[in-house]
């Protein structure tokens, strides 16, 4: 398989196999823009594949998102506050050497805006947007300054 | 000692909850042996927005302790005018006083400066955030009129969806054992969903009921009356038709149990009618009393100037 072309297979478009980096898969159809934005992939140099509404047995459709580059280089608290559910595939020489489960992040610092009006940062943009874990079965994230509630859209 | 501050009621636990109202209780019987105990201390009372109520208790209890008081009671009259961040006015303040006391109208501007305080910061209300002083107050006037915070069936009644006392003093009385409520409200000032979901979570009995009459009132070892807000509502109309929903007067009180005290966070409108106050169940200006002791007794336990002995 080339490393940069890609082809039909049957109904699948494939984007060429990557020697080493990281598989984001089973991404919610759809929001696999989404992820390139929280993760700011736009700023990495290396090459980025996005593959959208892909044929997934589990899911139906999926977006898959190939980045060469060293998982290191990745926020997985981002990802996993985003969408825990998403398969991180660590890979070197073609192989899948690794599996990483993503959890939710006890806080997020700076990913999502407070949308309460009344609330402190809403006047005081030097403060830092933090959101702190305060239920992690109902996956709900609460404003560290005013508690306005969060709750990552993605998984809704 | 580490550095305190209040921002919520839950900051406490229950123990220091009990310790705090001790002292409050202790310095409402003895205020001599409380007169002299903070002097050469300074409260600081930063009001980014008008409370007159809150202020003055703040000072009041300050001045009983024997300390001074500094501070303003409008942004106008603060470099918050000049667009200081609040951060940095804490910063500043830090320098010139032992505590503080900040009211903003901004939810989470007391923990911001807390963040970048020197000295111990109590929340005196942010927004429709907290207001743990009135909270603890509430607790004081209930454990001091009926001697006890546990074993209570607690009434509370009128605007329970924004008032935020209710909802503060639900969350902090649920921690005591055998609490059980009757929500009275409108339908269309019923309790958030949340704070029924922390109702449930723990098994706290309660019951949502429209009317206060004598079978809703039955029982009860508190009612805990409040104003509807004006300023909660879009349109005047939805006020008018609220805001005379409950009232409060003599024929009703007569089929209120004999033993129901009568609490309200204040100021009140109509809700209460005047010729309640001389009846003896009626509590609400004893509750402003409780409001001078209790933060008495903050001050000197974030000051860690608290005896050991109570």
């Amino acid at each position: 398989m080339s490393n940069t072309g890609s082809k039909r297979e049957g109904s699948t478009l494939n984007i060429g196999a990557l020697r080493e980096g990281v598989v984001l898969d089973h991404i919610r159809a759809g929001y696999a823009m989404t992820i390139y934005k929280y993760l700011k992939l736009d700023k990495l140099e290396c090459t980025v594949a996005i593959i959208k509404n892909a044929q997934s047995n589990k899911m139906g459709r999926k977006d898959i998102i190939k980045i060469e580059a060293p998982v290191e280089t990745l926020d997985l608290d981002v990802l996993g506050f985003v969408d825990h559910n998403i398969t991180v595939n660590v890979i070197k020489n073609n192989e899948i050497v690794e599996k990483r489960a993503l959890k939710l992040p006890k806080q997020v610092v700076n990913i999502i805006r407070c949308k309460n009006p009344r609330c402190i940062t809403s006047v005081e943009s030097a403060l830092d947007q933090v959101f702190v874990l305060a239920d992690e079965e109902k996956e709900i994230y609460r404003c560290r300054y005013c508690e306005e509630m969060y709750h990552p859209k993605i998984r809704k | 000692m580490a550095l305190r501050h209040l921002m919520s009621p839950l900051d406490l636990t229950v123990d220091e909850t009990t310790r705090l109202l001790d002292l409050a209780y202790d310095m409402e019987l003895h205020p001599e042996t409380y007169a002299h105990i903070c002097e050469g201390k300074r409260l600081a009372t930063l009001f980014f927005e008008p409370s007159t109520r809150t202020r003055l208790s703040f000072e009041a209890a300050m001045m009983n302790l024997g300390g001074k008081v500094l501070g303003f009671s409008s942004a106008d009259s603060s470099s918050a005018a000049k667009g200081e961040t609040v951060g940095d006015t804490m910063r500043i303040v830090s320098c010139y006083a032992d505590i503080c006391a900040m009211r903003h109208p901004k939810e989470g501007a007391p923990l911001v400066a807390s963040m970048r305080s020197m000295v111990p910061v109590i929340n005196a209300g942010d927004g429709g955030h907290q207001h743990p002083t009135q909270t603890l107050t509430d607790l004081l006037t209930i454990r001091s009129l009926k001697g006890r915070l546990d074993h209570l069936k607690v009434g509370l009644c009128g605007d329970l969806k924004f008032g935020r006392t209710v909802h503060s003093l639900i969350s902090a009385l649920s921690r005591w054992e055998d609490i059980s409520f009757v929500l009275i409200s409108p339908e269309e000032l019923k309790v958030p969903g949340y704070v029924r979901e922390a109702l449930n979570a723990k098994n706290i009995p309660y019951t949502e009921v429209v009317k206060l009459d004598e079978d809703t009132m039955a029982g009860l070892d508190v009612l805990y009356m409040t104003r509807v807000q004006k300023e909660r509502f879009f349109n005047e109309e939805d006020y008018v038709r609220m805001k005379d929903f409950y009232i409060l007067d003599r024929e009703k009180m007569k089929l209120a149990p004999k033993d129901m005290y009568v609490l309200h966070p204040l100021p009140r409108v109509n809700e209460i009618s005047v010729e309640v106050d001389d009846d003896p169940r009626a509590a609400y200006f004893y509750q402003a009393q409780c409001g001078v002791y209790v933060r008495m007794a903050l001050i000197l336990t974030l000051l860690g100037m608290a005896p050991e002995h109570i």
